[in-house]
Parts: structure tokens; sequence; C-alpha cells
């Protein structure tokens, strides 16, 4: 269990951690809503996340939490609110552009590039740190050579995190469940984010390989010191890695909080389990 | 790692590309050997520069259907914009540049210039859709080209260049020449394709190819194929990528036009025309999309298939569409692929465990 964060609210009435506090949060939401099909699927959703913070987005089954993924990397424009990323606004920015701004996500599903080779998954994903041009590449010049060797080394240097180095040249659909998962990690982390989402990190894994999971999570929050949100319905994960946890139902934020906080509020056991039958 | 070895994918596309090289090398070696000692007929010698030219077609086809994961159907309008620029850029350098091969690659460069500007064009509408749809807007608009070079008058007389549409207004002086003829097209054109030069097409074709799809942009192509969404999620720009393939296809296949024009004295627009997309569409599919290889042996035999033929005479089509159907079929035979695969001698290290 980690040492619980010391929160510190802000003039601005937002939350932070201490540690965080003198810097801008990596992500600011305000009022942020989308009606999907005449359906407000996020509303009124209002969320500071501070620069090296881990929170979790946890709720129900179609609460809307890979909705407020989807609205954060503009798979969806907002139809309300604004969001704030690093102090700037992403309004009208698409996919690309916030990825370049700075976010980067796993999927559900899980979304890889099944037919390139892990290397080369994690590789597609450092395209915008590299520069040669079509010309270089077709005729192979010098600054080709050198910055495909540089991307390769950083490519294994990355998976190597999750112990993954000797698989470099495998077919990554070829490769086994937990390990397309990490590699999705992996490939997100190649884009120098400075917020990474993981959307259900842990589904379909086993209690040992979430405990492996969690430790990779801290691992990789250490190492590259930046803001993580992550959906999960693995209870111990969030409980366990979380510092902040937000609770959506019905699109709309329930309560916000420490896992301790969390756990013992009234309403997110009710939006959980159900009210209590009066006797 | 503890369960079975899993395929190491980089040495087998690179043991792919050095066989690809080295079977091209080889054919033509031979090819060339047996043309030079006549022991190949003169038609068959006639087939070798169109050979080369599908060759080419069908590498360009397939970095944009294989790699890109695009269905286009109007490569041959690319083809045929290759094909009127650089033998009419021939005709205009005959009595500059007397010496054939330069003038053959001058007009080649200026095609495939021509057919990237054409695929660029194209591209700005097309690019925007997906799938199916795309593929029924790029036979529409391999057939516009049709339509366009069809009705298109190009001459040249003391005064300069003179253009255009629809009925032949040049009215060139005395001493001018009428290059591109509407219906007509060109005629009179020298033919200096040769199966050195087709054969030199074909290498560049492939050291394009192979060099793009090993370089940032070919991971962004594949990226963009194998998952689109994913694709945006890590920063790649999903326009400018489709673009670049698309262009670069559109270039490769107007050098082959332009090739394939000047091995013959007369060249139309309707040479170009749907079917001659399929027909490139054909070597592509049937040598397996993304596979360079495949796709120019596939354009190799399709090309001679039907010459060969001849002895039935009218059963000819008859019999290259049921041979066709039977490569379609054994091609992707499930159980015939893996006797296939017994069959490959680099195979046992990968897969025998």
């Amino acid at each position: 269990m980690r040492a619980k964060t010391k929160y510190v609210t802000m003039p601005s009435k937002t939350i932070l951690p201490e540690r965080d506090a003198a810097r801008e949060p990596v992500l600011e939401c305000v009022n942020l809503g989308i009606t999907l099909g005449g359906i407000k699927a996020v509303e009124d959703f209002n969320f500071t996340l501070g620069r090296t913070e881990i929170a979790g987005l946890i709720g129900p089954n179609g609460a809307g939490k890979t909705t407020v993924f989807n609205l954060l990397t503009k798979v969806y424009q907002p139809t309300t609110g604004t969001i704030l990323l690093n102090g700037k606004d992403t309004h009208g920015m698409n996919t690309m552009q916030v990825n370049k701004a700075g976010i980067a996500r796993t999927f559900q599903n899980i979304r890889l590039f099944k037919n390139l080779s892990v290397a080369d998954n994690v590789k597609a994903a450092m395209n915008n740190d590299m520069h040669y041009n079509m010309l270089s590449s077709i005729l192979r010049l010098p600054n080709y050579k050198r910055e495909e060797i540089a991307a390769h080394r950083r490519a294994l240097k990355l998976l190597s995190i999750f112990d993954m180095q000797d698989m470099a040249d495998v077919r990554a659909g070829s490769l086994p469940y937990g390990a397309q998962r990490r590699l999705e990690i992996v490939r997100a982390l190649a884009t120098n984010p400075s917020l990474l989402l993981l959307d259900e990190p842990a589904a379909g894994m086993n209690p040992s390989e979430t405990a492996d999971l969690m430790d990779n999570i801290r691992k990789i929050h250490e190492m590259f010191q930046i803001a993580i949100l992550l959906i999960e319905h693995d209870m111990s994960l969030v409980m366990n890695i979380c510092e902040g946890i937000c609770v959506l139902n019905f699109g709309h934020i329930i309560a916000k909080g420490t896992p301790d906080e969390i756990q013992s509020n009234p309403a997110v056991v009710e939006a959980y389990l159900g009210r209590k039958k009066e006797a | 790692m503890t369960m079975r070895r899993l395929i190491n994918l980089k040495r087998v596309e690179a043991r792919r590309i050095y066989l690809t090289y080295f079977i091209v090398i080889a054919a033509y070696v031979i090819c060339q050997t047996m043309s030079s000692t006549k022991f190949l007929s003169s038609s068959m010698r006639g087939m070798l520069v169109p050979i080369c030219a599908y060759m080419v077609m069908a590498i360009s086809l397939n970095l944009v259907v294989g790699i890109s994961g695009e269905l286009s159907l109007g490569h041959a309008g690319f083809m045929s914009v290759g094909a009127f620029s650089g033998v009419a850029t021939a005709i205009l350098l005959q009595k500059v540049l007397p010496f054939a091969p330069a003038r053959l690659a001058i007009a080649m460069i200026v095609a495939a210039i021509f057919a990237a500007i054409a695929g660029f064009l194209i591209g700005i509408p097309v690019l925007r859709l997906k799938g199916d749809y795309l593929a029924i807007v790029t036979l529409a608009f391999g057939e516009i080209i049709k339509s366009l070079l069809n009705n298109f008058y190009f001459g040249v007389d003391s005064g300069g260049l003179h253009f255009s549409m629809l009925t032949d207004t040049t009215r060139l002086l005395k001493g001018g020449r009428l290059i591109i003829r509407g219906p007509m097209g060109i005629s009179g054109i020298q033919k200096i394709a040769t199966f050195p030069a087709g054969f030199i097409l074909v290498m560049i074709a492939l050291m394009v190819v192979f060099n793009l799809v090993n370089s940032r942009s070919g991971r962004a192509f594949m990226a963009i194929r194998d998952d689109r969404i994913a694709a945006e999620s890590i920063g790649l720009d999903i326009t400018k990528y489709k673009m670049m393939a698309f262009v670069t296809s559109a270039a490769l296949a107007g050098a082959a036009g332009a090739l394939f024009a000047m091995n013959y004295s007369t060249i139309v627009a309707n040479k170009f025309d749907f079917n001659t997309s399929i027909l490139i569409l054909v070597f592509v599919v049937l040598g397996g999309q993304g596979n360079m290889l495949g796709g120019i042996i596939a354009a190799a035999v399709l090309t001679i298939l039907p010459e060969k033929l001849r002895q039935f005479s009218e059963y000819r089509m008859l019999l290259y569409a049921v041979v066709l159907i039977v490569m379609m079929l054994a091609t992707n035979n499930a159980e015939i692929k893996y006797f296939l695969s017994r069959l490959n001698p680099f195979r046992r290290k990968e897969e025998a465990e």
C-alpha cells in the first residue's frame, strides 16, 4: 500500500496533491459535457489532475468513463465545457494534435498494430520525434540510419521496462494477451506524454497478473514522473495505486476523494450495490 | 521465452526482401541471355517490356492496397497520365537529345511527376473516404482521366506548345506536329523502351517501396492500415501518410506507363481502362496483398499466359479465366498454403518447433 498522499486546496478551489501544488495541473476539465444521440452521456465533468498524480475514474458500466477518455483524446468533440491540457485550451484540436500536446492512451479492447512487430509498434509511436524525410528513407541517407538506430535503442529501452525486449521482433498480434496489454502501455509511453490514460488496464487479467501490472504502473510513474488517469473495475488495483478517485454514475460525478473517503461514501456504495431496503 | 517460440518477423521480412531482389535479378539475367542467344521467340521478346511495366504497376498498387490498406480501382488512370506525358516529353526531346536512353529516363521522370500531381489532386477528395467508397471513387477518377485524355489535343510548332480540349483548335503552324490527337492518342512513337530499362525501373520501384516500408513513413502506413484509431491516438497524421503512399504509388505507375507506351508505336487512352485497373489489382490480390514478390510473379505469369494460350484460339479467354480461378483458390487454400510452406527451405528454423 502506498503512503497516503496529502492533498491541498488551491485558491482556485481545485484540489491537488501537495507535491504538485506549485505547478500547473496537467489536466483541468471545466463543465465538460457531451450529448450523444440525445442522451447526456457526460455532464458537468469538473476535474483537475496534478502534474504527477495517479487518479482513478470508476463507476458502474455505462457511467460514461470511456466517454470521458474519448472526450479528452478528442475522439468526440465535447458539446459543452473546456479541457485545459498543461494550461492550454484543447478546443478545436483533433486526436493527433491532442497526442502531440501530451495525452497518450490505451484502449479497453486492445488496439495494437497487429501485423507490425513489437518494436515497430513502439517506433510508430515515436514518429513525431523523428525528422528524416521520405527521400532519406528511400536513399538510406546517414540521417535515416542515425535516427532509426536511436529509435530502435529507445524502443528496446522502453520495452525493457516491462521485460519485453526479447520479443521486439515478434508480430504484435501473436503476443499473449497480457503482453499485448503491456505493449499498448509502452506504445503510449513512446509518445512522451505528460498524461497517460489507461482504459481498464487489468481487464481480463488474473490476480497475479494484476499485481504485476500494479507494480509496473508504479514503476512507470516513478520513472517518467507523469500523471496517470485510469479506468478500472478491479477495486484492489484502484484502491492500491490511485491517490485520488473520481466516481461517475449516469454521466455525473457522484464522488471525489482519496481511496478511504470513497470507500466510505454512501453515494458510491449506492451506485455500486443499490439502495439499502427500508427495514 | 518459456512458451513456443514466436516467428521473428524482422528476419522473415529481411529474407523476403533479399529473395525478391535476387529473383528479379536472376530472372533478368536469364531472360537477357535467352534473348541475346535468340532462345526466346520474338513474341516473347516483345512482351519483356510490358511485363516489366506491369510488374512496376503491381509493386506500385501493392503500396496502396497491401501496405496502406486502401482499395484503389483507378490505377490505370495514373499509368495513362504517365504514358501520355512521358511519350509527349520524349517526342519533344527527340531533336534536342538524340541519346535514346537519356530521353527515356527523362520521359519516365516527367511521367512520374505528372502522375504524382494527378495522384495528389485526386487524393484530396478520395482519401477522405474509406473502404468501398474509396474504391468506387477511384474507379470513377480512373474513367475521368480516360475521358479527359480522349478529348485532349496537344501540339508543338515554332510558336511553342498548344493545348485544346474536345476539338482540335491548336491551329499549328507549318512544320508543327500534333502530338496528342484526342481519341487517336499518340502515334509514330519511337520504340525506345528496352528490357534493361524496364529491369532498372522494376529495381527502382522495389527499392522505393521496400525502403519506404522500412522507414517511419512505412510504419505509419501500416499502423494506419492496422488500426486507424490507435494510429491517431499516437499522433500519426492520417491524411498526410495516406497521401504520401497514394502519390508515391501514382508516381511509380506514371513511370511504368511511360515505359509501357514507348514499347509501342501507337498509344490510345482507351488502352488504360477499367479492365487494366482490374488486371493490375488481380496481380496484387493473386500475389498476396503486401507481398511484392508475389505481385511481380503474378504480373509476369498473367501477361505471358494469354499469349501461351493462343493455340487454343477461341477458348483462350475461357481458359485464362479458369486458370485464374484455380490459382486464386489454390493460393487461398489453407492446406495448399501449408503444403507450399513445407517446401520453403527457409521455413524450418521458425516454425518447426
